[in-house]
């Protein structure tokens, strides 16, 4: 009798603690609310409309985060990647498209409907997944910025190894190459396709 | 000794206590029209495995296990495949935008190639939804011609 006792008990909290580990994962996502500077100096295109601009300060404001990203996993930076994610989901939570035609708001929701879904694993992944999302997440931004225009200066850069050697974009606000795909085992992979302003 | 006996029946108790809370069931009697099968041109073979190894979790419609009447497995289950269906929902797959359905596409790719899905946990208990490495095959193939399709 005591040792079916036992038994029960070793089941039941074997599988309560099961459910546990769960819940607790969906409440730890990481949701920093850390301060976070933005580099305003450089705003506000002379001839632009108010509304454009504030389209702009959007996208730029993601854009940073992005490159936040990107230098966390050029450093092999789980922890500082999760967190620009995090801060990511919320960008594009946030991204106000209502000034926009109709198309282009189209085409925006897609792509944050997208980028958000790779933000949100990014915030919660190992580093070989985080760096699979953000192929994707790069994409996303590319086309995202097509769009809204942004007045950075940025390089859209090229690893040809990547995911089995199909390749993979990237974008970084420096010259010099520094892969987030590879980090330090292959850190300068890749060629700059296009320079963005 | 005492403790022991009683923390035992603490859990003998509340064991019984929670089966008396309400089993969520994944179920839905409507055919998507979004459905992954009837917007793609599935082949037999894949169609048959895709929906044995991942509709458990991955659609409207749940095929319950015996157990899935017990708690706590139930909310165990039940967890995962709220989980399951936020992250794919082969249902819903003509509403995805082809932005996202190569997204997905893709994740599909590397989860099967890395063997993360269908998960362990899932394939103990059905073995006939475990991929052997020619199903896996299979599978890539097919995603992978669709993908190129978008």
């Amino acid at each position: 009798m005591t040792i079916k006792i036992y038994l029960m008990v070793l089941v039941t909290l074997t599988a309560m603690s099961c459910k546990d580990a769960s819940q607790e994962k969906e409440v730890s996502e990481p949701m920093s609310s850390e301060m976070y500077q933005e580099d305003s100096d450089n705003q506000g295109g002379s001839g632009k409309m108010m509304a454009e601009n504030a389209g702009n300060n959007a996208t730029n404001t993601i854009i940073d985060n992005y490159l936040q990203l990107k230098n966390a996993l050029v450093a092999d930076d789980q922890e500082a990647a999760a967190q620009a994610g995090g801060k990511l989901v919320d960008e594009f939570e946030n991204f106000d498209k209502s000034n926009y035609s109709s198309e282009e708001q189209q085409e925006l929701t897609d792509i944050i409907e997208d980028a958000k879904e790779h933000a949100e694993h990014i915030a919660e992944s190992a580093i070989d997944h985080q760096r699979e999302h953000f192929d994707i997440l790069s994409k996303d931004v590319i086309d995202m910025i097509a769009i809204t225009g942004t007045n950075k200066k940025l390089y859209q850069d090229f690893c040809p190894m990547y995911n089995n050697n199909k390749g993979a974009q990237w974008l970084s606000a420096t010259k010099e190459i520094k892969n987030p795909y590879f980090g330090s085992k292959m850190m300068d992979c890749g060629n700059i396709q296009k320079e963005i302003n | 000794m005492k403790v022991i006996k009683f923390i035992g029946w603490f859990f003998l108790v509340s064991l019984v206590v929670i089966q008396f809370f309400p089993i969520e069931r994944n179920q839905s009697e409507e055919v998507s029209r979004a459905d992954f099968m009837l917007v793609n041109t599935v082949p037999e073979k894949i169609q048959n495995k895709i929906q044995v190894s991942c509709y458990d979790c991955h659609s409207n419609n749940t095929e319950y296990p015996w157990y899935n009447k017990v708690q706590p497995v139930a909310w165990f289950l039940e967890d995962h495949i709220r989980e399951g269906k936020a992250e794919l929902n082969f249902n819903e797959w003509g509403d995805y935008s082809d932005r996202r359905k190569n997204s997905k596409l893709r994740s599909i790719i590397s989860q099967i190639e890395d063997g993360e899905m269908p998960l362990d946990s899932y394939t103990l208990i059905h073995g006939d939804a475990k991929l052997s490495s020619e199903d896996k095959l299979e599978i890539i193939n097919y995603i992978t011609g669709l993908k190129s399709e978008l």
